[in-house]
C-alpha cells in the first residue's frame, strides 16, 4: 500500500490551492426531459405504487420509477445504480429526501421494463436491491441517522432498527392502503441529527443512565467549565476528587437531576453514558410537517423505553406494527396518524393501541408540560 | 471467508428490504478480489473491520466509536469529522475512520458519469462506504484516514470541481426539496435559490465563525417535502397571494372519477366515489370553498394556502402567480430547551434573482445572533431567550397579527421609556405634594 499523492504538496499548502467552490450546479445534472419543462409542470398522478406521471404543458411527460434504498450504501450498489440509470434513463438519476432512488424516463413503453429490471435485483442474502414504491398514501423509506455504525453518542443503532422496521412494514412500502402518508424517522440519540420530532412515528434512541466520570483523566481532556455549561438542568458542578492519593480537578453529577440528554458528554469524552441496559428505544407519534389541512406538530412519546433487543428490536416493530394497524383501519380518508389521535382523543389512543399509560408519559420539562395537561372536565372514560 | 463472525448482523441480511449487511458484505468482497488492481490508500479489509465492530456493538448494546478528534483540511473549519475506534488493536482497519461531507447538488440529481467519478476517488483513498445521503442532505463519505484528507480535498477540487460540506459552528449544507424542476406546486425555483446562497456564503459555510450551527432548508410549498419547518434555523417555504386557479372542467372530471383524486396516492383501498364536499370543502381549515351552480367557488382572501385542496384535486386546483416565499426562522431538535418548529418571521418576500432582500433579512439575522448568541445557542433558543421582539427589531422588520396564532394572554408588556408619554424620570417630591406618606 504504497502513498500516491493527488499532487497536493504538504510542505506548500496554498499552492495551487481551489477552494470555496461550493456543490456542482444542479442543471448540469438535469434528465433533459426536466431541463426542457422546468418550471412549466402541470400536474402529476401515481400510476401505481412507486410510479409517478408528471405531465407537462408542453404535453411532454416524465415517468418516475421510485425505489427504496439503505442510506448506507457502498460504492459497489452505487455503481450498479449508475449502471441501470444508463441502461434505461439515458445515465440520468436523483434521490429523495427519505433516501429513495428515483429513475426517470420519458415515455411509458420505457416504464415496465425499468421496474422489472429493479425488481429482479437481489442481494446474496436475499434482500431485494430496488424495491419499487415509497409513494402515496403508503410508507416511504424511513430517514436516519448513523447509529453505531459511526457515530460516538448513539444510545441504539439506526441501520438495523431501520432494516428491522422497514421489514416488518414492507407490504406497505408497495401500497397506498393507509388513509395518508404515514412517515418514519429515526434519530439514535436526542440530538436528532435526523430531526424525527415532527414525524408520524418516530424511533428515538435514549439513555436513562447518568454519565459515568473517568476522574483520572476529566480535567486533561475536558473543560471542566464547558461540561459544567453544557448541563441544561444545572446537574454538574465542579468537584475535587482523590484519585490515587492525589487531588484532582474534576466534576460531580447530581444525578436525580440527569435527563440523559448526553450534552456533557459531547463536551467532554470523560463523561461517557452509553450502557447495555440503560440505553434504547423512545417511540413518539403523531407528528407531521406539512401545513396540510392542519398546521405541523411535534411527535408525542407514546413509548417511554423499549430494549436494544438486537438484531431486530422485536418489542419495538411489534408496537410499531400495531399502531399503524390500528389508525389504517380507524382513520378518516386525508387524515395523518396525529390528526386522527387528536380527534379520537389521546387517551382513546392508548385503549386502541393497547398501550400502558405510564407516568414517564406526563410532559415534566420546563413551562411546555403545563399546555399538556388537561384543563378541562372534558374527557373520555 | 469473513475476517469477523457477524452472526448477529447475518440476520439482518433476510426480508424484504435492501440489506446493508450484504452490501457491506458485498463490499467487503469487493475490496478483497480487488479486480481493477487499485492501490487502496486505506486498508484492504476496513469493510471487514467496520462489519466486525458493528457486530460488537451489537452484542454489547453500546457504540465503539471516540470522540472526533481536531482533523480537517487546511483553511476549513468544517466538512470533515474525525473519527476513531474504541478497539483499534480488534479493528485495525477502522482505527481512524473519519467522515467526509460533499456538498451534493440541489434536488439530488445526478448522472452516472459524475457519480462513478466519485466512487473511483473513494474506492481508491477511502472505505468505499458512502452515506446517499446524510440527514443534511451531503453524499458522507464515511472512512478514510487522516493522510487522505488533503489528497481527497485536493482531486475533488482539482478534478471534479466539487466542494465539501459543512459542519461544527457553521452553516451547514444548504437543502431543497426537487421543486419546479419536477413539481408542480413549486411556488419558486427551490434549487436556484438554495445554490445561489450556498455559493454566496461559502466562507459561513467552510469556516466557523456563528455560536452554533445554523441550517437553511427550501421547501417550494407548504407541503414541506424537505420538512424544512421541522429541522432548518432558516426555513423557507414557497407561498402565494392570489387566487387559486380553477379549471371548472377538471373539478367536474373528478366530481364524475374520471379523474382519481389525490394523483391516485389512495389506490390501495375502496374508500367509495369522490365525494367534492367531505374530502375537499369541509375537510379545508377556513372552509372558505363551497359548490355553487355546478361550480366550486373559493374565497380566496380567507384562504391560508394549506394545500389539501391542490393536493387532492392537482389537475383542477393550481397555485396561484403571485408567487414567493415565507421565512419561517429557529426550528431545531430537542436538545437542549426541547424541540422547536420554525416561527413565522416574514410573511412573504419575493424570490427572484438575485434575492437581495432575502440575503438582507440572512445578514440581519446573522449579525443579532452572532452578537447576541451565546457558545452553542441555537438561534431558535436565542428568540425565546430574549424574545420575538428581539427578533424583529434586529431584523428591522414590524409586527403583524401574522407573526402570532393569537396575542399574549398576560398583561406584562415590557414597555420601552420612548413608547410611553413623559419618560420615566419623574420628581418624588412633587408627587409627595399631593400624595401624603
Amino acid at each position: 500500500m504504497a502513498f500516491v499523492s493527488s499532487g497536493y504538496n504538504p510542505d506548500k499548502p496554498m499552492e495551487n490551492r481551489i477552494t470555496d467552490i461550493g456543490p456542482k450546479k444542479f442543471d448540469q445534472f438535469y434528465p433533459p426531459v426536466i431541463a426542457k419543462n422546468k418550471g412549466k409542470w402541470l400536474y402529476h398522478e401515481y400510476l401505481k405504487p412507486g410510479v409517478l406521471v408528471h405531465v407537462a404543458e408542453s404535453g411532454d411527460k416524465v415517468f418516475t420509477v421510485r425505489c427504496g434504498g439503505a442510506r448506507l450504501m457502498s460504492t459497489t450498489h452505487i455503481r450498479e445504480i449508475c449502471e441501470i440509470a444508463e441502461k434505461h434513463c439515458g445515465g440520468h438519476l436523483r434521490f429523495t429526501t427519505r433516501n429513495n432512488i428515483e429513475f426517470m424516463v420519458d415515455s411509458q413503453d420505457k416504464v415496465e421494463p425499468l421496474v422489472k429490471d429493479l425488481e429482479s435485483r437481489k442481494f446474496a442474502g436475499g434482500s431485494f436491491k430496488f424495491p419499487v414504491g415509497g409513494t402515496g398514501a403508503g410508507i416511504s423509506n424511513i430517514v436516519h441517522t448513523q447509529g453505531w455504525i459511526h457515530c460516538h453518542t448513539p444510545a441504539t443503532d439506526a441501520s438495523g432498527t431501520v432494516k428491522a422496521t422497514m421489514d416488518e412494514v414492507f407490504a406497505d412500502f408497495q401500497n397506498h392502503r393507509m388513509p395518508a402518508h404515514l412517515r418514519i424517522s429515526m434519530a439514535c440519540c436526542l440530538n436528532m441529527c435526523g430531526a424525527v420530532h415532527c414525524s408520524d412515528i418516530a424511533i428515538l434512541g435514549y439513555h436513562r443512565k447518568p454519565p459515568m466520570l473517568d476522574h483520572e483523566y476529566l480535567d486533561k481532556m475536558c473543560e471542566i467549565p464547558l461540561a459544567i455549561a453544557a448541563c441544561p438542568t444545572a446537574a454538574i458542578k465542579p468537584s475535587k476528587v482523590e484519585v490515587n492519593g492525589e487531588k484532582v480537578n474534576s466534576v460531580a453529577v447530581k444525578n436525580e437531576r440527569c435527563m440523559f440528554c448526553g450534552n456533557c458528554y459531547t463536551m467532554c469524552p470523560s463523561m461517557p453514558l452509553s450502557d447495555k441496559e440503560g440505553d434504547g428505544i423512545v417511540l413518539m407519534v403523531g407528528g407531521k410537517v406539512s401545513n396540510r389541512i392542519s398546521m405541523p406538530k411535534f411527535s408525542k412519546v407514546v413509548v417511554a423505553f423499549q430494549p436494544n433487543n438486537t438484531p431486530r428490536w422485536p418489542e419495538m416493530t411489534t408496537v410499531i406494527k400495531k399502531i399503524i394497524e390500528v389508525y389504517a383501519g380507524d382513520a378518516n380518508k386525508y387524515e395523518r396518524l396525529g390528526e386522527w389521535a387528536e380527534r379520537i382523543g389521546w387517551e382513546r389512543f392508548f385503549d386502541k393501541c393497547e398501550l400502558p399509560f405510564t407516568h414517564h408519559l406526563i410532559d415534566d420539562f420546563r413551562d411546555p408540560a403545563y399546555y399538556t395537561w388537561r384543563q378541562s372536565s372534558q374527557f373520555k372514560f | 471467508m469473513a475476517k469477523h463472525a457477524t452472526p448477529l448482523l447475518d440476520q439482518l441480511e433476510s426480508g424484504p428490504w435492501p440489506s446493508f449487511v450484504s452490501d457491506m458484505k458485498q463490499q467487503a468482497e469487493v475490496r478483497a478480489k480487488n479486480v481493477e488492481n487499485i492501490e487502496f490508500q486505506i486498508p484492504q479489509d476496513a469493510v471487514e473491520d467496520l462489519l466486525g465492530i458493528l457486530e460488537l456493538s451489537f452484542a454489547d448494546g453500546t457504540t465503539h466509536w471516540k470522540h472526533g478528534g481536531i482533523v480537517g483540511v487546511f483553511g476549513y473549519g468544517g466538512g470533515v469529522i474525525g473519527r476513531y475506534c474504541d478497539q483499534p488493536q480488534k479493528f485495525p482497519g477502522v482505527a481512524h475512520f473519519h467522515t467526509m461531507r460533499v456538498n451534493q447538488p440541489g434536488g439530488k440529481y445526478y448522472t452516472a458519469e459524475y457519480l462513478r467519478k466519485l466512487c473511483d476517488l473513494w474506492d481508491f483513498r477511502g472505505s468505499g462506504i458512502t452515506n446517499m445521503h446524510g440527514s443534511t442532505g451531503d453524499i458522507i463519505f464515511l472512512g478514510t484516514t487522516t493522510p487522505q484528507l488533503e489528497e481527497i480535498f485536493y482531486e475533488l477540487t482539482h478534478t471534479h470541481n466539487q466542494d465539501l460540506g459543512g459542519s461544527g459552528s457553521n452553516l451547514r449544507t444548504p437543502a431543497d426539496c426537487i421543486g419546479s424542476s419536477r413539481c408542480e406546486y413549486a411556488c419558486y425555483d427551490t434549487q436556484d435559490l438554495c445554490y445561489t446562497l450556498t455559493q454566496e456564503y461559502q466562507d459561513e459555510l467552510h469556516r466557523p465563525a456563528f455560536p452554533y450551527k445554523f441550517k437553511f432548508k427550501f421547501d417550494g410549498c407548504p407541503n414541506c417535502c424537505v420538512a424544512s419547518i421541522a429541522r432548518s434555523d432558516c426555513s423557507f417555504i414557497g407561498t402565494w397571494k392570489d387566487d387559486i386557479k380553477i379549471d371548472q372542467e377538471a373539478v367536474q372530471a373528478y366530481i364524475g372519477g374520471e379523474f382519481p383524486p389525490n394523483g391516485g396516492a389512495h389506490s390501495g383501498r375502496d374508500w367509495g366515489p369522490f365525494d367534492i364536499q367531505k374530502e375537499v370543502n369541509d375537510l379545508c381549515p377556513t372552509k372558505c370553498m363551497w359548490m355553487e351552480g355546478g361550480k366550486l367557488k373559493i374565497d380566496n382572501k380567507e384562504c391560508t394556502r394549506c394545500m389539501h385542496c391542490i393536493n387532492v384535486m392537482p389537475r383542477a386546483l393550481r397555485i396561484g402567480d403571485d408567487r414567493g416565499l415565507s421565512i419561517l426562522v429557529g426550528a431545531k431538535a430537542p436538545i437542549l430547551d426541547g424541540a422547536q418548529m420554525g416561527s413565522l418571521l416574514v410573511p412573504f418576500i419575493s424570490a427572484e434573482a438575485p434575492y437581495d432582500e432575502i440575503k438582507e433579512v440572512i445578514e440581519s439575522i446573522w449579525d443579532w445572533w452572532m452578537e447576541e448568541g451565546k457558545n452553542r445557542e441555537r438561534l431558535g433558543e436565542l428568540i425565546k431567550r430574549q424574545g420575538f421582539q428581539k427578533l424583529l427589531a434586529a431584523t428591522n422588520i414590524k409586527a403583524v397579527a401574522q407573526h402570532v396564532l393569537e396575542p399574549r394572554s398576560n398583561p406584562y408588556i415590557f414597555w420601552n421609556e420612548d413608547e410611553v408619554e413623559g419618560g420615566w424620570d419623574r420628581d418624588i417630591n412633587e408627587y409627595r405634594k399631593h400624595h401624603q406618606r
